[in-house]
């Protein structure tokens, strides 16, 4: 049984009393102990920048050419935080409720708590910091309201929230770097963690550029490098996302927890071709405005499909809003997966909205005639036309969301301004991850997870805009503190070598793995087998699972890569710049990683959340939790193959809420 | 359609470089231009060649990691997009497309078509930030109102990517918009006002100091940026700049 040790006491008072009281290191004790941040995304960057003005001395990695680029930049709806600015009755309370009923009764209930305490000092931080949030005519910040909450909390900047979030995050990065406070390592790649006396101790990281691969050494390291969403090939994340970070960690102690908790989100643009390298994600703030719906007639539908009907000429009476019909409470806005599900349910019926078969539609013309009548009335016109408040609205509407609506238009050549978009979910973010404490710190010590690379806070399906919050909590309010607590032990320890025989080890290892891609003489791009992965995951371990397929794709997987070893061609050289070689070492730890999702998704016999099996399901097709049997988080233990992983278990306890089967309707 | 590619193969910022020229077939007008160069890759690899080396990440026009000079424009025929949103359709079966690298010699190649932009990183780090410690305990996010027309030009100001494309467009190779759009993004918020003529001093000497060239006003930056960042920011940094210079920190 894992300990979370999570602090005693009332869940309300368990962060302010343990910052009150876990040891702190001094000032000038501080500068002696080094930490190591691998990634700079909101996490990274955000602890990166908080470490080093505490006094540690900080080195941080990531793979791009600059901080700025980490995939967090791409996130784009917004930012929860318990503010109440709304007057809507939003509390810490709520936002942390609202956040364990999203997740399914699967995650935490004290990092969740404190979760939402830190929210709003999120917000007033990056107000502090310059960050241009959204505001009201009055000078006020602005909010809108985003799936599965029945609040408005949601802090936005138009469609690129993210951006802002990071860049401020980038910047705060950047001035730390100014002071030599930060040693940045651009275009690094942590090839491993170094284990000294079982604490981790430092990194193996590869110049990108040169090839050389370097001995980093510290006092901690803090890994904060992002989801494995790319296991699935196409998904929402950057191209240059990966597990190897978090799953060399893995290999080296650290338990992979809920590893099959993925988040499909509803709002991507459709799959168009073989060659597609990734998936656009349409924020889901559009679904506050814009309502889901396909053709009610099979026959409607296939001549949509076949391009003999126009959507636009499909009455009223004849399209079928399924997310308003299903669940009249939330409508359109019922969380990511239960949406998802729903569309799925639809294009396996028959009534998908494009060549595929895999799209459904997400229509603003009622929302261009509601704003545009609402303008009318703020400028006073008198009976202005239909057109007329169509023009208003779209103005409107274009100002809320112009840059995602252009961006639609640029990948499909379709105007959304005159025909809905088309839509349908993909594989977007990671709830499970390294398993971690209430301190962050994984089942290695000295080894910390932040971000989504940790499994803390979303449970089995994470809410709208509580990626950016949970990134930010991490890296600028929690682990800066608690890091400290085990830090305070290091403060005589001194400098640590970079050439003991764990590191010249790790280093010669590493070296051997790399040499091999290149010996190797296969015939068959990196890529070829990506995508052959990402097809497994997705029909098998995909939104919805069962127990044939699932044992089934373990067995390809583990073939697959098999052939890839055999196969993979890898072009280049050791010495240099070689992409191909460094996404080849990407790969490979996927296609470990997806056996042991499979693994996890099997065993997992109940749905929740983002897992969806087959064989538990209600008679509405709704998910059916099994509370007694799977109210745990399974955190697995690395044991040489994915599929003899051990499983361990942390027992979830919920003491401040009530275990409800999650009801939208 | 059918396609001719001449793309810039240059070992590392040492070597002399040369346009090398491949046929390319099966491209489709869904693809985009990453996509194609993706295809090509796979091709080359396949016949046992070594793959071109180009900058990417995202692949949805936000990270500003691409960074393709194509036929002679930044980020290609496209106005208000990236190399990666670029899309197939914009060009016809038979057409020879040609493909270099950001030139600028602040930004030296890396390899092929990466070339390296950490004057950017190193002109932000010279003061493109707020001096404020992320403890959390700062005023209430609410207590100081910022009129909706001065965020939303702060905000339009805050989106450059930092691609280089200005860079690479600018006769002069000035990195004048790229300093601005970060010069202006604070200089119009009330959080920014405590530091406004230092930061615009040091940003702007940073920017000399790497090697970038000065603005004649020509507005090809404006034209070629994929995140439509206005002219205005520069004259706003000037008027700043002159201001600091004269006035004093």
């Amino acid at each position: 049984m894992l300990d979370s040790k999570t602090p005693e006491g009332p869940l309300a008072d368990k962060w302010t009393h343990h910052k009150n009281n876990i040891r702190l290191v001094n000032p000038a004790n501080k500068r002696l102990i080094d930490v190591i941040v691998v990634g700079t995304g909101l996490a990274g960057s955000s602890a990166a920048a908080s470490l080093a003005e505490m006094g540690y001395n900080v080195k941080a990695f990531c793979f791009q050419d600059s901080p700025r680029r980490a995939h967090s930049i791409a996130a784009q709806g917004g930012i929860n935080a318990a503010k109440n600015y709304q007057n809507d009755g939003d509390s810490v309370h709520r936002l942390f409720y609202d956040t364990i009923k999203g997740g399914d009764y699967r995650s935490r209930e004290s990092n969740v708590h404190r979760l939402a305490e830190v929210s709003t000092s999120i917000i007033d931080q990056c107000v502090a910091q310059g960050v241009p949030f959204a505001r009201e005519y009055g000078g006020l910040l602005d909010n809108r309201s985003f799936g599965g909450v029945q609040v408005s909390r949601t802090f936005y900047a138009k469609g690129q929230t993210g951006q802002q979030l990071l860049l401020g995050a980038y910047s705060a990065l950047s001035r730390q770097i100014a002071k030599g406070k930060v040693k940045m390592y651009n275009r690094h790649e942590m090839m491993d963690v170094v284990l000294v006396e079982g604490k981790a101790r430092g990194i193996i990281a590869r110049n990108l550029v040169s090839g050389e691969v370097e001995r980093h050494s510290a006092h901690a390291v803090v890994l904060a490098s992002g989801g494995y969403g790319n296991v699935f090939f196409l998904s929402t994340n950057a191209m240059g996302s990966n597990v190897s970070a978090a799953w060399k960690a893995h290999k080296k102690g650290a338990f992979m927890a809920n590893p099959c908790f993925t988040q499909i989100h509803p709002t991507c643009i459709p799959v168009s071709g073989h060659y597609q390298s990734k998936l656009t994600l349409m924020s889901e703030s559009l679904r506050n405005d814009g309502r889901i719906w396909v053709p009610a007639k099979l026959e409607d539908a296939e001549a949509v499909r076949q391009g003999k009907l126009k959507p636009t000429d499909i009455p009223e009476a004849d399209r079928d809003y399924y997310l308003e019909r299903r669940y009249p409470a939330f409508g359109n806005l019922v969380p990511r997966d239960v949406a998802s599900r729903a569309a799925k349910e639809r294009c396996d019926a028959g009534f998908g909205v494009n060549g595929t078969g895999e799209a459904v539609y997400l229509d603003y013309a009622s929302a261009f005639e509601r704003y545009g009548q609402t303008e009318a009335n703020v400028l006073g016109l008198k009976d202005p036309s239909e057109d007329r408040i169509r023009e208003l609205g779209k103005a409107v509407v274009k100002a809320k969301y112009g840059n995602l609506f252009d961006m639609y238009r640029q990948i499909t050549d379709d105007n959304p301004y005159e025909t809905p978009m088309k839509i349908y979910p993909a594989v977007h973010y990671t709830m499970g991850g390294l398993w971690v404490d209430y301190n962050l710190m994984t089942t290695v010590p000295g080894l910390y997870a932040a971000g989504e690379a940790n499994f803390s806070d979303h449970g089995a399906n994470r809410l709208g805009a509580s990626a950016l919050m949970q990134g930010l909590a991490d890296g600028y309010f929690v682990l800066p503190y608690t890091i400290g607590d085990y830090l305070a032990d290091d403060i005589r320890t001194g400098s640590v070598a970079n050439d003991s025989p764990e590191f010249m080890a790790a280093e010669e290892e590493v070296k051997t793995r790399l040499r091999a891609f290149i010996d190797n003489d296969g015939k068959t791009p990196v890529d070829d087998f990506h995508r052959r992965l990402g097809r497994l995951m997705w029909d098998n371990c995909g939104m919805a699972r069962n127990r044939e397929e699932l044992t089934q794709a373990m067995k390809d997987i583990s073939a697959l890569r098999e052939e890839f070893y055999a196969d993979v061609r890898v072009p280049g050289k050791l010495d240099g710049y070689n992409p191909e070689l460094d996404k080849a070492g990407r790969v490979a730890d996927l296609l470990e990683l997806g056996e042991l999702m499979c693994k996890d998704a099997l065993e997992r016999e109940e749905s929740c959340g983002g897992h969806f099996r087959d064989e538990h399901q209600t008679e509405e097709g709704e998910a059916l939790r099994r509370d007694d049997d799977f109210t745990f988080v399974s955190a697995w233990e690395f044991q040489g193959e994915p599929k003899d992983a051990a499983l361990h278990k942390e027992e979830l306890e919920y003491k401040n809420i009530e275990l409800k089967q999650r009801s939208y309707k | 359609m059918n396609l001719t590619l001449k793309v810039w193969r240059q070992e590392g910022p040492k070597d002399k470089g040369n346009l090398q020229t491949h046929k390319l077939s099966g491209v489709t007008g869904d693809m985009s231009f990453l996509e194609m160069m993706d295809v090509l890759n796979d091709q080359i690899i396949r016949e046992g060649g070594d793959p071109v080396v180009f900058d990417h990440d995202c692949r949805e026009g936000i990270c500003g990691m691409c960074s393709m000079f194509i036929n002679g424009e930044a980020h290609g025929p496209g106005r208000g997009v990236t190399t990666c949103q670029l899309h197939m359709r914009s060009f016809k079966d038979g057409d020879t497309i040609t493909i270099e690298p950001w030139r600028a010699s602040a930004f030296p190649v890396v390899k092929d078509l990466a070339v390296d932009r950490g004057a950017f990183d190193r002109i932000i780090q010279a003061g493109g930030y707020v001096s404020v410690n992320t403890s959390g305990e700062t005023l209430d996010a609410n207590a100081i109102p910022v009129p909706k027309a001065d965020a939303d030009e702060a905000f339009n100001a805050a989106t450059c990517i930092g691609c280089g494309a200005c860079v690479a467009t600018c006769k002069n190779a000035s990195a004048m918009l790229f300093v601005s759009a970060k010069v202006s993004q604070f200089a119009l918020l009330p959080q920014g006002q405590p530091e406004r003529k230092r930061r615009v001093t040091r940003m702007v000497e940073q920017m000399d100091k790497e090697g970038f060239g000065n603005c004649t006003n020509t507005g090809a930056c404006a034209v070629e940026c994929p995140k439509g960042i206005d002219l205005t920011n520069i004259a706003r940094m000037n008027r700043d700049f002159l201001n600091a210079s004269v006035t004093g920190e």
